[in-house]
């Protein structure tokens, strides 16, 4: 009996020394570790920075991963260090980062309660999932997929990010801070929307748990009565 | 008898006259040699604009992509050749301008014949003198037939309206008569060839001196911003903080102890085992170098090897021999510490790299430079090898920008500078600082 056990506790112990290796950094000739400048900031999930929100960068559709690349070497998007990052990149390389990212599939933590007020929470809600025809607003829905998980391969997800985020980027929209490839319909679609509203739909999509196994979806949903026609550059 | 009722104040008048007459004329002299040189004889020869055939707007593209034309004729996003990017110099910004066949806003109404005269005496179609951050102290040396084709190749591109931006130049930089005067004092045309040379050796010196325009960068200047005669000592890049590190100096950038395929692989590549471009010259060979032919590769290869190397001695601001320098115990050890936890996961507990992806440390010239911005960069910024034909996929360095204080990056600097047989002077704050300040700009 004392053999066994001592034979567990060594296999246990030679098990444990294992792991200890695999713990330590080893240098793999993968994508994963090209990217090691990628994930420094954005960890794998998204995380906060000492100055703003790094958003997550698996499971988002290639094509939107890619723009937002292109857009921040070219001055679309403003951020010194990102565009410094990346400036030495072409074409091809920035569009392999993007397929490396979005096969990636990582669980969505819990979103945080909103501490909004239920009256907030609501137009948020109608906007996200109605938009406002009478303002030309347009429903989230109606581009980033019915259940706002992105559609492949252009349209980013909205959820499973922070509402400072989201306020930020519909924010950059509305004062040009942010822009895509013209028409740029999300600087049109910002620019419509109230002081208010810009919170509120953040505040809604960020209240949102992110189903299991969400994916982008393959194809916009069908047009209906309540579309708003949208020109898109960033998704034609 | 001396006539006493001139008064002093009546002399001091007289001689303010003088100097003022003999500055009118020293200008006016200089004005005329400023631009001389740019409207004899060949102004007045027709222009035989035979019509561009294929063969010369093809060679034009070549030449424009390995002279690298377009990196600072292009705005971040804009159209390209269109211009309008800033180009930092120590006198103000300068803004490129627009090199496409818009009649209106580019060089539509030019001919070949104006096109010359641009890149060999740098002066404009309307008279009007160039700025030299327009290379052509470095751009005289292009053949006429090689100017030709860069202008039949520029004449084929889409054109853009987009107007010329206004400089932003300090006074008395910004007017003229200043650059006619820096012409009369620095620039003289380069004898004028037809045709490019084509034996190895000429057509080094030819790409590298001329179309390269290597020197704009890797070559000290004086005060007033012109080329040292001498084309030796580095240059720290105004605005980016970037250092230009010497060819002439085995301690800095030269090539000498490169075997040829090294150098040739480096032009092509951007890496070769032994260095990684980075920074400005990552840019240089992302948009420009990659694009050589291997015979214009090797020709530039062995020319850039057998240049003549100073003596550290005489090198401004280089890394004269170096004394070993040990950083103190503290500081030496929070650099070890920050080295572990930071860095050693790719480049090694002893600075040995990996292969292939992670430079290593020791005994890296990079590493011991005796300006240390590069480095400093490196680390605030992080950022690829430019992704090349020859290495398509580079490995990245995340920047540390917001991660670690000037104090550890200095730190961390001078314990790498001091380590594993390194032996270079330790990084300060301020050091780390100064590249700072660039980069956040």
């Amino acid at each position: 009996m004392n053999s066994v056990i001592r034979f567990a506790l060594s296999l246990w112990f030679f098990w444990g020394l294992h792991s200890l290796a695999l713990a330590a950094p080893k240098f793999e000739d993968t994508m994963a570790q090209r990217t090691l400048a990628c994930t420094a900031c954005h960890g794998e999930q998204g995380k906060a920075g000492p100055d703003g929100y790094y958003p997550r960068l698996a499971g988002k559709p290639a094509g939107y991963l890619h723009h937002q690349l292109q857009n921040f070497r070219e001055g679309r998007r403003h951020y010194p260090l990102m565009q410094g990052l990346i400036d030495t990149l072409d074409d091809a390389y920035l569009q392999a980062i993007a397929t490396h990212f979005s096969s990636l599939s990582v669980p969505y933590p819990a979103p945080k309660p909103s501490t909004a007020s239920a009256a907030l929470l609501e137009q948020g809600r109608l906007l996200a999932t109605q938009g406002r025809a009478e303002s030309g607003i347009p429903a989230c829905t109606q581009c980033h997929g019915k259940e706002l998980m992105g559609v492949n391969p252009d349209t980013p997800g909205l959820l499973g990010l922070p509402a400072d985020y989201l306020n930020a980027q519909l924010g950059g929209w509305r004062t040009g801070q942010r822009h895509a490839v013209s028409p740029d319909c999300m600087a049109k679609i910002a620019k419509l929307l109230g002081e208010s509203d810009v919170n509120a739909v953040a505040q809604w999509l960020s209240s949102q748990a992110v189903p299991a196994n969400a994916h982008p979806a393959d194809k916009k949903p069908a047009a209906t009565s309540a579309t708003i026609e949208m020109q898109c550059g960033s998704a034609p | 008898m001396k006539d006493t009722t001139a008064s002093p104040a009546r002399a001091a008048t007289r001689w303010l006259g003088i100097l003022f007459f003999v500055t009118c004329t020293v200008l006016a002299t200089l004005w005329f040699l400023g631009g001389a040189g740019w409207q004899p004889t060949e102004a007045s020869s027709p222009a035989e604009s035979k019509p561009a055939n294929a063969e010369q707007v093809a060679r034009g593209s070549y030449l424009a992509r390995v002279g690298n034309c377009a990196h600072c004729h292009t705005a971040s996003g804009g159209a390209a050749y269109a211009g309008g990017r800033a180009i930092d110099t120590p006198f103000g910004q300068i803004v490129s301008t627009n090199i496409t066949p818009d009649r209106m806003a580019g060089i539509g109404g030019w001919n070949a014949q104006d096109f010359w005269l641009a890149m060999h005496h740098g002066m404009a179609k309307d008279g009007r003198a160039l700025y030299p951050a327009f290379p052509y102290t470095s751009f005289t040396r292009i053949s006429r037939a090689d100017s030709d084709a860069l202008f039949a190749y520029l004449q084929s591109v889409p054109a853009s309206t987009t107007l010329r931006q206004p400089h932003d130049l300090r006074w008395p930089y910004s007017t003229q008569l200043a650059l006619r005067v820096w012409r009369a004092l620095y620039f003289k045309p380069a004898p004028a060839i037809a045709t490019a040379p084509e034996s190895e050796e000429e057509k080094g010196a030819y790409l590298v001196q001329g179309l390269g325009h290597c020197m704009e960068c890797h070559s000290a200047r004086n005060a007033l911003g012109a080329l040292s005669s001498s084309g030796k000592g580095g240059y720290v890049l105004p605005g980016s903080q970037w250092f230009a590190p010497s060819l002439g100096d085995r301690s800095q950038g030269s090539v000498a102890d490169w075997s040829l395929p090294e150098t040739v692989a480096f032009l092509q590549t951007g890496t070769n085992g032994k260095a990684l471009a980075s920074g400005p010259m990552a840019e240089v060979v992302l948009h420009g170098t990659q694009y050589l032919s291997d015979s214009d590769a090797r020709a530039m290869a062995q020319y850039l090897k057998a240049l003549p190397l100073q003596t550290p001695a005489t090198v401004a601001g280089s890394s004269t021999p170096v004394t070993p320098v040990t950083p103190d115990a503290t500081s030496n050890a929070k650099g070890a510490t920050l080295y572990a936890d930071h860095c050693a996961s790719c480049h090694g507990d002893h600075g040995e790299g990996q292969a292939g992806a992670y430079p290593a440390l020791a005994g890296n010239r990079a590493v011991t430079l005796a300006n240390s911005n590069n480095l400093v960069l490196t680390v605030l910024g992080g950022g690829f090898a430019p992704a090349t034909h020859g290495n398509p996929r580079p490995f990245g360095m995340p920047p540390f920008m917001l991660k670690l204080s000037d104090a550890d990056i200095a730190a961390v600097l001078s314990y790498i500078r001091s380590a594993w047989g390194n032996a270079a002077a330790p990084v300060s704050e301020f050091d780390v600082n100064t590249p700072r300040r660039a980069q956040a700009r």
